[in-house]
């Protein structure tokens, strides 16, 4: 087992093993949101409260959640890389923050809309979540310029890895933030004792897409680390090896 | 039998060491501390000539523009923080020296905030005149950009470390820091104008003051990493 | 159908969400992937250029 990990982490290996694992996620991950979609679009019925509107869930939930789980990634990996100085966790540290960024801008985004109809108004200056949620798209921002104002990648790597670990402390606050401080955003509905508050036609839809998002989100990971990896390894042999062996490579 | 090795300094003493150090060369660079207290001043001065003498404007918006003042001034001084140590190789001797980094970062940090974060606070209540604040209010003014600016001094050496030696590093340093600038300033603004409005103004207060305790007992390591990366 | 759009008159907005999650992750797939081919072809390009000494 040990000798799998640790053959993982040879880039070579993982370059080709990713390869065949990314399928294995976009696919499923699109069916699961396909079935979501159909489930919570058409199946579930309409909100009492909130009518047709609370359909976006369907998006900003899943958003939101992979916001989170992006920095998670990013922070642990790149602290994987700090201390025991793997170059791959680094590869995927810098691969995560992209992708983070987005669904963070996402989740503001269709929170956004939905807040509009729903609270009167696009945004709620000071709210604890809207707020923290907002500084990590910042972090994310700041990261990514960080690593592209050092010109030497191990350095590069080593300094926002402790910009990722520093700002990492901002997660929990996003998660908690409705328990600890009055906020006009709902409180936890899935991840509460008791169990979720859902009806069940909204609640297996709205699990479909978080699930479905997820895969997708490792695809897409999946396929930035592969970047990075080959990047990283432009000058060995390897890499040299592969490009002159192989036919022409459409991924 | 005597020990004829000098004393090595301890971790008081190290830091106590820098701070004085850099204390030293504030008073002989007066710019340095002025240029910052200028800025604050500046700002919270063309603040009112530009929106009009409306009192209510005024009153409304001076907690808010007070504190950005305060955070965009700090940020100016965070700047060269260890840029002239990074040059004359001062920076290269406290890496190698036997007292712990993270020690002299908060050394450094603690004379940077008594030439660049208590001068602001001090000079605050004068600019709250111009923006209308009642005494019991600039009170509390002053309370919230203590802890705010002890709290921005800590993590902006972090992004200054971060930064240190970089092309364009300015640019960079407020986009590293406004993230975690920006609890602070919400929360700083907010219970100002809290106090002006006659709530309570605990809450906010309590949140500073965690924040700055949380800051200055895990920065200091987050600065002497940071410093370590930079200058390898 | 029509209720399906409007979307008992919130359509603009749920619409509007949906639309830009299919947008941006559809453009941060082709992101990804014209990125890979991108230093792919560099990489080949450099080392077709040098050959054993690339």
């Amino acid at each position: 087992m040990w000798k799998f990990i640790h053959k993982l982490a040879s880039p070579p290996h993982f370059y080709g093993l990713a390869a065949k694992i990314i399928p294995w996620f976009f696919l499923p991950g699109l069916i699961l949101i396909i079935y979501g979609l159909y489930g919570g679009l058409l199946l579930a019925p309409p909100d009492y409260q909130q009518g047709d509107a609370f359909r976006i869930i369907y998006v900003h939930v899943p958003s939101a959640y992979l916001s989170l789980m992006a920095y998670s990634i990013m922070a642990i990996s790149a602290g994987i890389g700090l201390i025991w100085r793997l170059k791959l966790a680094h590869a995927v540290a810098a691969a995560a923050a992209p992708i983070g960024a987005w669904f963070t801008f996402l989740a503001l985004a269709t929170g956004s809309l939905w807040g509009r109809p729903m609270w009167g108004t696009w945004w709620e200056r000071g709210d604890p979540r809207l707020t923290s949620e907002l500084v990590m798209l910042f972090l994310y921002f700041g990261y990514m310029a960080l690593r592209g104002a050092i010109d030497d990648t191990a350095k590069a790597d080593r300094a926002s890895a402790v910009l990722a670990l520093v700002g990492a402390v901002n997660v929990p606050i996003i998660h908690f933030s409705v328990e600890w401080w009055s906020s006009l955003h709902q409180g936890p509905t899935l991840m509460k004792k008791g169990g979720p508050a859902m009806d069940a036609a909204m609640l297996y839809p709205l699990l479909a897409m978080i699930l479905g998002f997820t895969l997708i989100f490792g695809a897409l990971l999946l396929r930035r680390v592969r970047t990075e990896v080959l990047y990283r390894e432009r000058r060995t042999r390897w890499v040299r090896h592969l490009v002159l062996s192989s036919a022409v490579e459409k991924k | 039998m005597t020990d004829n090795q000098p004393e090595m300094p301890g971790l008081g003493r190290g830091m106590m060491a820098v701070a004085k150090r850099d204390l030293f060369l504030a008073w002989k660079r007066p710019g340095d501390v002025l240029n910052p207290l200028f800025f604050f001043a500046m700002v919270a001065t063309l603040f009112p000539l530009a929106v009009g003498p409306s009192a209510e404007q005024l009153e409304f918006s001076g907690p808010g523009v007070l504190w950005v003042a305060a955070l965009l001034a700090m940020l100016l001084s965070l700047n060269s923080l260890f840029v002239s140590d990074f040059e004359d190789g001062s920076l290269e001797q406290m890496l190698v020296s036997p007292v712990p980094l993270a020690a002299l970062s908060l050394g450094k940090t603690i004379a940077h905030w008594l030439t660049s974060g208590l001068p602001l606070v001090i000079v605050a209540p004068i600019l709250g005149m111009t923006f209308r604040m009642p005494a019991s209010v600039m009170g509390v003014l002053m309370l919230t950009l203590l802890l705010g600016t002890i709290s921005l001094s800590l993590l902006g050496s972090i992004g200054a470390a971060l930064t240190v030696g970089l092309h364009r590093g300015t640019a960079l340093l407020s986009l590293l820091i406004l993230p975690l600038a920006m609890p602070l300033l919400i929360f700083g603004a907010r219970t100002v104008s809290l106090a002006a409005a006659g709530d309570v103004v605990a809450g906010g207060l309590y949140f500073l003051a965690a924040y700055a305790v949380l800051i200055v007992s895990l920065a200091p390591f987050a600065i002497a990493a940071a410093l370590r990366i930079s200058n390898e | 159908m029509m209720e399906l759009l409007s979307m008992g008159g919130y359509g603009a907005y749920v619409w509007s969400c949906f639309a830009l999650t299919a947008i941006v992750i559809a453009i941060c797939e082709w992101r990804a992937r014209a990125r890979h081919r991108q230093v792919y072809r560099d990489i080949e390009v450099r080392v077709k250029a040098l050959g054993d000494n690339g």
